[in-house]
């Protein structure tokens, strides 16, 4: 008889993410506009880790495509797709639902209101088209002020302080968000355009930068959510049984929850609002390699990179010269390849 | 961790009251260590709600000792190493594997944030063979029937290792096999292991055949406790269940057995035919 043993992280998942990673990853610096040798792509990236010094033969507009254009938006695609894959299953774990997606507590509306009201503002004053370098922070700050109302909000609820509180919470303060956001639009109309394209999510024009500003957040929200991500499944058996093993699932809950808001605010400051990754990459991930979260987290965010650096790669070739909204490139890609995996996934959906 | 001492359950004058209605008044229960202590009462009695107050779930008045200590100024984690729940209706997380279930129930002695070591891995092991449990590990709790689940909820709450197990109708969901299946396990289980165990159960002949002792509640309050053979009688059946029964002596206990009322027709077909 072999001994039964605990779900954990398989060797053969782990190592195809960390190989869907590379694959896209690579492929992100290969193709574009201009055409680069695979080859010299590879020593071209080898050359910027310290210590190595190889000769890539590309010239130096070359090197420059991949070092300072292509390179640092797959980071930063990579970056985002990580972070809100794993909001996203933390969130669903947190509140027991696998609807629950990043935004589920206004990080969405509040970002949008944010960039709105800078965006109207600047236009209005100054009459310029330039996008204004105060957009990522006001809507950093307006996605985490959404969230901190929810929290508020959701607390006044008094002794009856479930899940679904906070939840409701969430949805109250989105709608009256959005409303704002609606009115400034109204007033604004000829930032209409700009807002939206902002909204689709883009991750164009990203540099090294952008990558400085989220990686703080990434890393503190990656820490604090793996660290919880055996309290996620203690909290699967519901919060009376969780709190009769020893747990505070309130408490729990709202680290949990305010870490993955804090990481949705920051990616949504730099890359817009891109949906659909934080819902359906962790529910892939369940269906394939099962329901605890101490897998479903870490592989979540090994393919939710992947696959946001692979939809921006569409995003930019399939309407060369124009780009997509990378948006509407997860949706398009992701819905299909859910029902490819629905129907094909040996587990039974949530 | 201190060697629990006292017994296992001390509440005296145990109040709750939920938004404003009052369940539990005045409630003295006692459950020595290694006893079986047995709650019953109709529906609405109660009875849930103590288990809870019991264990901190509920805002209550009164005083509540485990072990000789105050309940309520034990941390979680310290209290999750004294008692052991077995709820009524279990969430059951969708998914997961009876081995990861049982697991579960280590959460209190980890650390926070920690993982499981080897001898947690151990205990949980053990404890399936223990409840001939090995065959399922590897299957999801939510394709089991009721009765090996009934088990699997057990077992989770077995590998918290904690002396007192709190029983919400541990039997309720089940055919009279698995009932006593599940009892007589409970049962082992407390002769071998010191375990000390209060329960709730609807079905009064089988809790009078395990139980040391009973305490009969009724809108929240205690109207009856002792020796199965002193509660489970026909006056206080009537009175507190407005049943009509008849009490006749058992093996392990007084058996309590349901009599149509005199004033109803003749069943039959002669009754039918009639219509």
């Amino acid at each position: 008889m072999t001994h039964p043993s605990p779900a954990r992280l398989r060797w053969r998942w782990l190592v195809s993410g960390v190989a869907a990673v590379l694959l896209a990853a690579m492929a992100g610096l290969w193709l574009g506009p201009v055409r680069l040798p695979p080859g010299a792509v590879v020593l071209e990236v080898l050359d910027l880790v310290p210590g190595l010094d190889v000769d890539s033969g590309l010239d130096d507009r070359q090197a420059a495509i991949v070092t300072r254009i292509r390179l640092p938006r797959v980071v930063l695609g990579l970056l985002v797709g990580a972070l809100l894959a794993l909001a996203g299953g933390c969130y669903q774990g947190a509140f027991r639902n696998p609807l629950a997606d990043p935004y589920l507590l206004g990080v969405a509306a509040g970002a949008g209101l944010g960039a709105t009201a800078v965006l109207s503002v600047y236009r209005a004053a100054t009459g310029t088209a330039a996008v204004p370098a105060a957009v990522p922070p006001a809507a950093f700050a307006g996605g985490l002020g959404a969230v901190t109302l929810t929290y508020l909000v959701g607390a006044a609820g008094g002794r009856d302080r479930s899940p679904a509180t906070l939840i409701l919470a969430g949805v109250a303060v989105s709608a009256f968000l959005a409303a704002a956001q609606t009115y400034l639009l109204q007033r604004h109309v000829d930032t209409i355009r700009e807002v939206y394209s902002w909204l689709l999510g883009r991750l164009a024009g990203a540099d090294w930068g952008d990558v400085r500003l989220l990686l703080p957040y990434a890393v503190v929200t990656t820490v604090v959510v793996l660290a919880m991500r055996r309290e996620l499944d203690v909290l699967s058996v519901g919060d009376d049984e969780a709190a009769g093993l020893g747990l505070h699932p309130q408490r729990s809950r709202y680290l949990l929850v305010g870490a993955a808001s804090l990481g949705t605010a920051a990616a949504v400051s730099v890359a817009g609002l891109i949906g659909f990754v934080g819902i359906i990459v962790p529910h892939l991930v369940r269906l394939v390699a099962g329901s605890s979260y101490r897998v479903i987290l870490p592989l979540s965010m090994l393919y939710g990179g992947a696959f946001l650096a692979l939809a921006d790669l569409a995003a930019r070739v399939v309407d060369t010269p124009r780009e997509v909204p990378i948006g509407v490139v997860t949706a398009f890609l992701g819905a299909p390849f859910f029902v490819l995996v629905l129907r094909t996934a040996r587990r039974v959906p949530v | 961790m201190t060697v629990p001492t006292g017994p296992a359950v001390r509440v005296r004058g145990l109040a709750v009251s939920l938004d404003g209605a009052e369940i539990l008044r005045g409630v003295d229960v006692e459950v020595a260590a290694g006893e079986w202590v047995i709650v019953i009462g109709p529906n609405g009695a109660g009875k849930s709600t103590l288990l809870r107050a019991i264990v901190g779930l509920v805002p209550s008045a009164g005083d509540v000792r485990l072990f000789g200590r105050d309940a309520r100024r034990m941390r979680r984690r310290e209290r999750a190493r004294l008692v052991a729940t077995v709820p009524q209706q279990p969430v059951v997380p969708p998914g997961m594997t009876v081995f990861d279930y049982t697991l579960l129930g280590r959460t209190p002695h980890l650390r926070p944030l920690g993982r499981e070591s080897a001898a947690d891995l151990a205990v949980a092991t053990r404890v399936l063979q223990r409840l001939d449990l090995t065959e399922f590990a590897d299957r999801e709790l939510s394709t089991l029937s009721g009765g090996e689940r009934q088990r699997v909820l057990l077992a989770r709450a077995l590998a918290q290792e904690a002396p007192l197990l709190l029983l919400d109708e541990p039997t309720t969901a089940l055919d009279v096999g698995h009932q006593q299946e599940v009892l007589e396990l409970v049962d082992e289980l407390r002769r071998a292991g010191g375990l000390s165990v209060l329960a709730t159960m609807h079905d009064l002949s089988l809790a009078g055949g395990y139980a040391d002792r009973m305490v009969l509640l009724a809108a929240g309050r205690v109207v009856a406790a002792g020796p199965a053979a002193s509660v489970l009688t026909e006056e206080l059946l009537a009175t507190h269940y407005r049943a009509r029964v008849r009490v006749v002596p058992g093996d392990h206990g007084p058996l309590v057995v349901p009599i149509r009322p005199a004033s109803a027709g003749p069943a039959g077909p002669a009754g039918d035919a009639r219509m």
